[in-house]
């Protein structure tokens, strides 16, 4: 676990200032993801697999990744706009197709919970193999709300967070009180009696499930195909802007937290218990603070991933669902929300376009995530040392 | 100001069968350096333990500036002013110094979500001046660590890791200061330098209590006013460096009875 400072390169990449690779980086990673999720056949998304790794190896080699670290550090919010509108573009590009757009709206959610677990696992330390079960906490509120209550959906997606984050406090007690391993069969524990419990409840559908009520935000019907200029869009048009939305502001928050006392104060707890409390650090209090703040974000999640696929049953989140989570987390690089988003993007999409791997998708994940931590502790993505202010610099 | 800092009485502690503090008694004045020595196993340690609220004592009673601190948490006992460092370096080593800095000073930091989440205007207020006071800190040990506020404590050496440490403690402006065997794992000419550098520190802050754990005579001779000797538990001697050096029992406690 070394963190690297991040140092302006020596010289820059073709001469150009650091923004404008950063920016030509996002111009490209916008049409590879269109690419990727437009492309129909196995041989393309083979081709495209061998572009990324040459791509990667091309911009490491000759440095422009570091400029585009750069940029984000010192031009973050142009490079963050830049970012949320290369995510609309892809939605416009691709705003026929239903299934990529469903895909890219699923990663997009699988992001929002993984940004969650990352606070609690990559910054706390506390190994919660329960996020599927808190995922599909939001998801279950959002089908009883939405079909028994005259709520508004926005605020039922709330109220999905609000409900994990409650059920989380039941089992944030067993969590707190134990360490390490222990904690983490604890949320194994959980995940397991949450699935059985889905399967046994007939007021909760038992093994048949829940019909979601769809979303609407003032009398705009997400169900609805909505037009532009004359153009018939899919219906999940509606739904991949507001994951986007969503994943934005669970990204802005992680972001911030980290870059905050409170993120200075998970880490200590995780690096060393002992040490923080002899800095008057409330060990427990900032478990609960991480605990609760990633449930919250898995259980929006839930209940909009709910209502877009409309239709929930326990099979949706079980024990493995939640090793996926964790999966995206450490591939990702534990602590890193960037490499959160790009392993999220690889672990949803990957094994929908290559049907060989489908079958065996748990495996080869398991496969890889052994393999990253034999070979990549950190991760795809490392985590950088925390920058309080981004693209501050002490005045001389 | 003068008189008792710290008073511990009749204070004991006992794992299972072990007692690794038995009846141990020490008092720290206002503004000297207390060493605290005695062989491998002896206690000392243990008392820093205590002290600061890791453990709970077996019996015995503490009183810190006038209050009684029997029992406290460790949170507790921070928040009444008391700091330390740890026998083995417990910094954390993926953050950097800057971080490392901050823990100690988490009793000033505004702990509020909406004002580290929403109101960052405040937050970078409050984090220009928390970096301007661990910078100007850090500066009177090391001017070259200074400068690498944003670099991570795992890349640098021993004495750096040990001054930062320090730095740590310091930045809460304890009234007392436990420092857990500084010196181990330097070589002599380091230890030097940090002698060096607690002696200023004290010089400085004219009010700060010190307790040293050492097992370096020359060090304890060179910066402590008073020494403790502790074995199996018990204090066997309290007196300067040239009393205590001269006792029986303390002779016969490191190098054995005849």
């Amino acid at each position: 676990m070394t963190a690297k400072t991040l140092d302006l390169p020596k010289k820059s990449w073709l001469g150009l200032p650091a923004l404008a690779i950063g920016l030509i980086f996002v111009a490209l990673v916008t049409v590879y993801g269109w690419l990727f999720l437009h492309a129909e056949s196995e041989m393309e998304v083979l081709a495209l697999l061998v572009a990324a790794a040459i791509g990667v190896v091309a911009g490491t080699r000759s440095g422009a990744t570091r400029n585009v670290s750069v940029a984000m550090n010192q031009h973050s919010g142009i490079m963050n706009a830049a970012i949320i509108g290369g995510v609309l573009v892809v939605i416009g590009l691709l705003s026929q197709e239903h299934f990529s757009l469903l895909m890219l709206t699923s990663v997009l959610l699988y992001l929002t919970a993984a940004l969650g677990l990352n606070v609690q696992f990559g910054y706390t330390g506390m190994v919660n193999f329960a996020g599927a079960a808190f995922f599909g906490i939001g998801a279950y509120t959002a089908a009883v709300m939405t079909m028994h209550t005259g709520v508004p959906p926005l605020l039922i997606l709330l109220c999905g967070g609000v409900a994990a984050a409650l059920i989380g406090f039941v089992l944030v007690l067993p969590v707190v009180r134990t360490r390490g391993h222990y904690s983490a069969v604890v949320t194994i524990a959980f995940a397991v009696l949450f699935k059985t419990f889905l399967e046994v409840n007939d007021v909760l559908g038992g093994p048949q499930g829940l019909t979601v009520g769809s979303m609407s935000i003032l009398g705009w019907d997400f169900n609805s195909s909505p037009t532009l200029f004359g153009v018939e869009m899919s219906f999940y048009v509606n739904y991949a802007l507001l994951g986007t939305v969503l994943a934005a502001v669970a990204f802005m928050f992680t972001r911030r937290l980290e870059r905050s006392w409170l993120g200075l104060t998970l880490d200590s707890v995780r690096l060393d218990e002992t040490a923080s409390a002899c800095f008057g650090i409330g060990v427990t209090r900032a478990k609960i603070l991480a605990f609760t703040f990633g449930n919250v974000l898995a259980g929006t999640a839930g209940a909009l991933y709910g209502m877009m696929i409309s239709f929930i049953a326990p099979t949706s989140f079980t024990f493995s669902d939640s090793l996926l989570l964790v999966a995206i987390v450490l591939l990702g690089g534990m602590g890193n929300p960037w490499g959160t988003a790009v392993a999220a993007a690889i672990v949803v999409v990957l094994p929908e376009k290559l049907q060989i791997i489908q079958e065996y998708r748990f495996l080869l994940f398991s496969v890889l995530v052994i393999v990253m931590l034999l070979f990549r502790p950190d991760g795809l993505l490392p985590r950088q040392i925390r920058t309080y202010i981004p693209g501050w610099r002490k005045q001389p | 100001m003068s008189g008792r800092l710290l008073e511990i009485t009749q204070l004991s502690k006992r794992f299972g069968g072990v007692t690794a503090l038995d009846q141990f008694e020490m008092t720290v004045n206002r503004g000297e350096i207390l060493g605290l020595i005695g062989p491998n196993g002896s206690g000392k340690t243990t008392s820093f333990n205590v002290v600061t609220g890791i453990y709970a004592p077996s019996q015995g009673k503490i009183l810190f500036d006038g209050q009684d601190i029997t029992g406290f948490t460790p949170q507790q006992v921070y928040k009444a002013g008391v700091a330390r460092t740890f026998q083995r370096s417990r910094l954390c080593l993926p953050l950097s110094i800057l971080d490392n800095i901050m823990i100690g000073n988490y009793g000033r930091l505004s702990k509020g979500l909406w004002f580290n989440l929403i109101n960052r205007r405040a937050f970078q207020a409050e984090f220009e001046e928390g970096f301007d006071q661990a910078q100007a800190l850090i500066r009177t040990f090391s001017a070259s660590l200074a400068d690498r506020m944003f670099e991570p404590v795992g890349s640098l050496p021993m004495i750096e890791r040990r001054r930062i440490e320090i730095c740590r403690a310091l930045i809460s402006r304890p009234k007392l200061l436990l420092l857990d065997e500084p010196s181990a794992g330097m070589t002599h000419d380091e230890t030097k330098q940090l002698m060096d550098d607690i002696l200023d520190v004290r010089s400085r802050i004219a009010d700060l209590s010190v307790v040293i754990i050492e097992h370096e005579m020359g060090v304890i001779e060179r910066i402590t006013d008073r020494c403790i000797v502790l074995n199996y538990g018990r204090k066997i001697c309290e007196g300067t460096y040239g009393q205590i050096s001269t006792d029986p029992e303390v002779q016969q406690a490191y190098l054995g009875a005849e």
